[in-house]
């Protein structure tokens, strides 16, 4: 028995949920409380995976992150080796079909504080910056933990976009939900249950934690 | 010196267009039905609305000028404000909100004990009465040692008790530290209570005639407070 998916999968499901915290809060605070033009084409593209089909932004990654690509490109030349096929690949790929399913709850939370805390923190000489840490994410905190732990639940479960950015290699890419779909597939049942069955009180507590995080 | 301001808006009912001074160490009061614009003047000269044209200065420094294009943001007007309802931050204490910016820290804890705070310092907002909240924000907005302090209808939502208490308070404060102040209010006892001189406000425009209404002699007599009934207390405008 093979547990070693089960470890990938948590390990690019941490990595990635830190990731895309960092990134979704200030992105989010952009989206409620900045003033920009096209914000609404930049919004309607952060949320693009949403409406996409898995394999369709896998295509998309696939490109995007091979040799060809930008982002291939630039990992080439900074890094210089490729990011298809290999962890650091399904990080980013897992990370981009996952913005949305952070970004969101966190703007909601963001744009249910009252808005004249902020206004108070300015008057009171406070930069923008510094209401973001001060006041924001201190009464954003509960909000920001439940959208961490359904990202993280989101990516523990990645299926598409792994497949088609890193394949199935053992040790790297080869995470728990590609692992249950292969054992299944050469009919191995046994080890496609158990694996599903250490997914099933994870995800039911964190399901759990997250009511309580957004209970008022 | 002091404060004056030269403020036009157009808003979704009527346009705003006042023009007004606070000498320096004075009260101003806005007066003023609901919805007469006051909040949207207090909230222009604090920054967190820019006025479609005019100019505000304060001790001579512009703080906004339309035809300069200059609009500094209200971290840069070095100002206190009190807001309507309250607006603490329920993640702090009351003595975490009272310093959050505060210059001097000493001071923080002189103004707990002036406005009697000093038992709930560790308490959060929601663990502590209305006037203690807005005790709380006034100490929060001083704090920061402005030397201009407007106060949107800070009282509105306390009791009358309450209400004579923090005024005296206030006043008493105001008169040692030498702060002009901008005060909003509907409430003529209020106004009269703690203004130098009073701007009544209706439909964005100043109206003197309003107040002369509601504080003539033509007025039922129930309905005109006990200050105006007075000749000491004088109405200045």
């Amino acid at each position: 028995m093979d547990f070693l998916p089960l470890y990938l999968s948590a390990k690019l499901a941490v990595i990635t949920t830190s990731v895309l915290i960092l990134i979704s809060a200030p992105l989010a605070y952009a989206l409620v409380y900045a003033k920009w033009p096209g914000k609404f084409l930049f919004e309607a593209l952060v949320n693009l995976p949403i409406a996409l089909p898995p394999t369709v932004t896998g295509l998309y990654l696939l490109y995007l992150l091979g040799p060809q690509g930008y982002l291939g490109a630039i990992w080439k030349e900074v890094f210089g080796g490729t990011l298809l096929f290999t962890f650091a690949g399904i990080v980013i790929a897992t990370a981009v079909y996952n913005l949305p399913f952070a970004v969101q709850p966190i703007k909601a939370t963001f744009e249910k504080i009252d808005p004249r805390l902020r206004e108070n923190a300015y008057v009171l000489g406070i930069s923008p910056v510094a209401t973001f840490f001060r006041v924001m994410i201190p009464n954003c905190i509960n909000g920001i933990a439940a959208a961490a732990i359904l990202v993280f639940l989101h990516s523990l479960g990645a299926f598409g976009v792994v497949l088609m950015v890193g394949g199935s290699i053992s040790g790297e890419t080869r995470v728990a939900s590609i692992a249950i779909y292969e054992a299944v597939e050469t009919m191995n049942f046994s080890e496609a249950w158990i694996l599903s069955l250490a997914f099933l009180p994870v995800s039911y507590f964190l399901l759990l934690l997250v009511n309580r995080l957004t209970r008022r | 010196m002091g404060l004056r301001a030269i403020l036009r808006k157009k808003t979704e009912y009527f346009s705003i267009d006042v023009d007004f001074f606070c000498p320096e160490g004075k009260t101003l009061v806005l007066i003023g039905p609901s919805g007469a614009g006051k909040t949207t003047i207090i909230r222009m000269l604090a920054g967190l609305d820019r006025p479609d044209d005019g100019r505000i200065t304060f001790r001579g420094k512009v703080i906004f000028d339309a035809d300069r294009d200059i609009c500094l943001p209200p971290q840069k007007r070095d100002l206190g404000y009190v807001f309507q309802d309250f607006t603490l931050f329920p993640h702090l204490t009351i003595h975490g909100n009272a310093s959050f910016a505060a210059k001097d820290k000493n001071d923080v804890d002189h103004l707990i004990n002036y406005f009697g705070l000093a038992h709930l310092r560790d308490r959060k907002p929601h663990q502590v009465s209305g006037g203690e909240r807005q005790r709380c924000a006034i100490c929060q907005a001083l704090a920061r040692r402005p030397d201009l302090l407007l106060l949107d209808e800070p009282f509105s939502a306390l009791d009358v008790v309450t209400r004579r208490g923090l005024r005296a308070e206030l006043k008493k404060i105001k008169e040692e530290r030498g702060l002009s102040v901008v005060f909003v209010t509907h409430d003529i006892h209020e106004a009269l209570f703690i203004a130098n001189s009073i701007l009544p406000i209706v439909d964005g425009k100043v109206d003197r005639d309003w107040l002369e209404h509601i504080t003539s002699p033509s007025s039922p007599r129930d309905a005109q407070p006990r200050a105006v009934r007075e000749p000491k207390l004088a109405l200045v405008y």
